[in-house]
Order: C-alpha cells, then structure tokens, then sequence
C-alpha cells in the first residue's frame, strides 16, 4: 500500500505503565498523549483492554510493538500482524510503531531486540516485510531505531543511512529514540551529529527519550532511569530540526512514581522550547 | 554470510550454555554477545518470577532462580508473546520437587490466575434468563475463563496468605480428595477450593451433559433432602460467582 500520508502529532507524553493506570483513568489530562506496547493489549479480554478502552477515551494512543520482527529472514507471522491488525482497528490509534531489529527466526523468539548486518541483502528483505506489515495493517509502519551492542563485518552502510533508504523504498515513517542514537553512538563509535545530520527528518513522528546504564565497556538501554544530560542535549540538537513530532519519555524498568515522569515530560517542552529559541536566534 | 545465515549464529551464540565468539562481528564482539547472552536469561527469569509470584515467593530467590534458569535452557520461548511463556513450568516443578506437591500446585495456580487475567470476556447470564431457564433440559456454559485442576495439599490457604504478606501455614496434606477452580468474574481474577462432587459435576456440564442428567450422576447414593442440598449450594455458589454465561436447551 502506499503510506505517503501519516498526520503529525504535537504533543509530549509518556509510556503507560500498569503502575499508573490508575492515575490515567482517574484523573484529567496529564499528558497530551500515551503509548502503550501492543503486545500487553493483543489479549482476548479482561482489564488489560479495559484499561485501554478507558485511556484511549481521554487520549491520543500510539501502538508500540516489540515482537514483530521486521528483520527476520525467515519472514514475519501473519498470526501476529492479524492481531496487531485487530488491535489497531480497536484502539485507533496515532499510528503502530516497531524496531530496527529481529526477535527469533525457526521457531526461537528472543523476545530481545536483535541487531540486524546494514547490508542490501538485509534492506532487501527489511522492505519487503515492512511492504507486507502495512499491506496487513492497512497503516504506515513506523520504525524505531535500536541500540546495538554489536556491529557485523558485512556491514555496508550506516544506520541512519539504512534508515532512510527504507523510507524510501516502503514509505514507512521513523520513531527516533534519541537515547537509542547516544548508546549506539558510544558503543560503536560514531557522532551522534552524524546520525542527526543523517535522518530524512520528513518521515520522522514521534522521539523517545530515555535512560542508560554503564556496562562492561558498552552502554546499556536500560531505560530504567532519568534521561541524562547528554540525552536532553542531543534532543535539543534533534528538536530543533524535526517539526512538530510526538515526543515521550519511556522507561520500563524501575517504575517511578508517576509525578517524576511528569518532571521530565516538563523539561522536555523546555527542551523543546529552548531548542526552537536558539534556532530562531 | 547470509542474513540467515547470521542470524542462526547469533540465536546459537544466545542459546549458548556460554556466550560465545564468531566471524560475523566487527571488532571484539564478547562484550556485545555476552549483552545479549545475559539480557534474555534475565527477561525470561523476570517473565517466570512474573508469572510465578507465589511460587517464587514460596520456594525462595535461590531455589526459583536455579529452577528457572534451567527451564529457560529446556524451554527457549517460540511465541511472539511472553503471555505463554512457562506453560510447562508447573509440571516441570512436579519433576523437579516430586516430595514437594504444594509447590506444582502453588504453580499452577499461579498459572491459571495469569491466563484468567486476560482471558476472554463473556457477562454472566442475568437472574431473569437465569430463572426462566428449564433447568432439567438446559446445557451450561461455563466462563471461557474457568479452569479446574486436582490438588493434594492445602495449596489455596499457602496462595492466600502470600497474597496477602502474611505468614504461609505450614503444608497440609488434604483429608480428600479437592480441586481448586480459577476464573474470572468481572475483571478480577478468583479462585476456589470445590470438593469431588462439583468437580465431577463440572467435568460433566464442561462435555456437554445436561443439567439434569449431571444432577442424577453427582446424587447417587444421597437421600432426596441431601441430593437437593448439594445440587442447591452448588448452583447458587455458581451463580453467585459469575461462572454460568450461556445456557441452551439440550438437543
């Protein structure tokens, strides 16, 4: 299909999280918009979809997945785009978004995000699931950019490059996770201002932003902890070029109290606002 | 090296009893496979203690970690969805603690719970459709929730008390035969200890036998007065817990 036409969301928002349910449904508007991952919501029933129902009553939904394994190179389950499909004509929501990645091939799921070799052997295929997801989902997809704790001797072009290339040959839109860009730019060695200076902002809808963890000699997306400062600096960098997009702050692990995350969605429009000050001047 | 090629690679480096080395990377890659080796043990560990709170908080950290992570090398996951993840754990505890019962048990409750908690959806019959029904003829529909499964200890009083973070009681072995039921009614999900007559008499209704002819099997051997009692409290309990959503004549 094609998937020229994808409306932009302005707004800031957050992760929802089982912690906060209960904040999101019993009191007003917090945020201007929520994601949730598709996959707690691809169930038969129960407080799961009731819960989402609820939300989706108060706010704009985006559907972020992390199981469909765009890169696999044995092809994707249709079983999971019927119900990914299913979902998305329940909730209506600002769009699906998934990884730059592969979970499992032959019957093995990870349920980790795989890195994928930048080759043309990999767009190749890359596109051509991205074509079947949004002929299945009758949507744009929207790609996310991982992080990566390896890179592959085949490698034949960078990520940002990989990136905008499959915008090109599918018409898919781009997630850009700002933390995603630090963490990879630092494990393996490139400019974050490279990647920046890299992607067709055009296709881009919506950025997260996140936290780390230092590992053994790499940096780890662990998303459990506040953005850094060089995070909120690079989102400045990216801020000012992207247009209006749909920006949040995602965390998974180590859920804080929901007023925190309301902090940091606060400084996120003053990023925002500080980024376009500075661009204007 | 093709993309699958690759990609095979890189599943046998994570399923790996150790994070292992290969050709396919760009620099030293240990520390970037071990990343990956370590995140899915520790996903599927932090999936199973999900799932398996009570257990986990029964047999203790050491003990669930060991257990887990050597089901995890038994069982590496296939589905896009973490919500099946540990199907097999239960009987796998069974195997692992055969002097234990409570703990299999503990764990399939803690199973079946989960999979009530976003089971289908299907209301209860009303107490109008309820009361005009021929009772004798009608063949029930339980809650597409509902789950039975035989237990030998007093594995719902354990669930309970770590529920609520109070102090477990010691294990019992039951003076008979029960079965504990878990389903949902509303959003939230229930479980009950029943005895053999309404696990039977379930069982029954479960294949398609009609409400009468499962009455006449469940009384035999009771006098009228204690066949109508029985037969009473077990409906009403049902009523009351929501678990009757679809009632037909039988054919």
């Amino acid at each position: 299909m094609s998937s020229e036409i994808l409306p932009r969301f302005d707004g800031f928002g957050v992760g929802l999280r089982p912690q906060h349910y209960p904040a999101f449904l019993e009191q007003g508007a917090l945020v201007d918009f929520v994601e949730v991952i598709s996959e707690n919501f691809m169930v038969r029933g129960g407080r799961p979809l009731y819960v989402l129902d609820a939300v989706r009553e108060r706010y704009p939904v985006a559907l972020h997945g992390v199981s469909m394994s765009i890169g696999s190179a044995d092809g994707l389950k249709m079983d999971y785009l019927r119900r990914l499909k299913s979902l998305a004509d329940r909730t209506r929501p600002l769009w699906v978004s998934d990884h730059l990645c592969w979970t499992g091939v032959e019957g093995f799921n990870s349920h980790d995000l795989l890195p994928l070799p930048y080759t043309e052997e990999t767009l190749e295929l890359v596109s051509a699931n991205i074509r079947t997801a949004q002929d299945v989902l009758e949507r744009p997809l929207v790609l996310e950019n991982p992080s990566s704790y390896l890179t592959f001797a085949d490698d034949e072009m960078t990520e940002w490059d990989f990136l905008g290339e499959l915008t090109r040959r599918t018409g898919c839109f781009l997630l850009l996770d700002v933390n995603n860009i630090y963490v990879s730019g630092s494990n393996h060695g490139f400019d974050p201002s490279d990647y920046v200076d890299g992607v067709p902002f055009d296709r881009v809808r919506q950025i997260h932003l996140a936290g780390h963890s230092q590992g053994k000699g790499l940096l780890i997306d662990t998303h459990d902890q506040a953005v850094p400062d060089p995070v909120w600096d690079l989102y400045e960098t990216v801020a000012a070029r992207v247009g209006p997009v749909a920006a949040m702050i995602e965390r998974d692990d180590d859920i804080p109290p929901l007023e925190e995350l309301l902090a940091e969605v606060q400084i996120a429009r003053a990023r925002h606002q500080a980024s376009h000050r500075a661009h204007a001047a | 090296m093709s993309l699958l090629a690759l990609q095979r690679g890189l599943k046998q480096h994570i399923l790996g009893a150790v994070p292992g080395e290969g050709g396919a990377y760009r620099g030293d890659a240990a520390a970037g496979l071990a990343v990956y080796h370590n995140a899915y043990r520790v996903q599927l560990v932090a999936c199973l203690r999900d799932t398996y709170e009570k257990t986990w908080a029964w047999i203790g950290d050491e003990a669930f970690e060991t257990a887990a992570r050597d089901y995890i090398a038994e069982y590496p996951p296939s589905s896009w969805t973490l919500n099946v993840y540990g199907a097999e754990f239960p009987a796998y505890l069974l195997a692992r603690f055969p002097e234990d019962a409570e703990i299999a048990e503990l764990a399939w409750l803690d199973w079946a719970l989960r999979r009530a908690f976003d089971g289908e959806d299907a209301p209860p019959l009303s107490p109008e459709v309820l009361g005009a029904l021929d009772w004798e003829q009608t063949v029930l529909t339980f809650a597409p929730t509902l789950e039975l499964a035989s237990v030998t200890t007093n594995v719902a009083a354990i669930w309970s008390a770590l529920a609520e973070e109070t102090n477990p009681p010691p294990v019992e072995a039951l003076p008979e035969p029960a079965a504990v039921r878990v389903w949902r009614a509303g959003l939230s999900p229930q479980y009950r200890t029943i005895g053999p007559a309404e696990f039977r008499a379930i069982d029954l209704l479960q294949r398609g036998e009609s409400f009468g002819n499962t009455c006449a099997v469940v009384s035999e051997g009771l006098d009228e007065a204690a066949a109508t009692q029985l037969i009473g409290e077990m409906l009403s309990t049902w009523i009351q817990d929501e678990l009757i959503v679809g009632a037909r004549a039988e054919p």
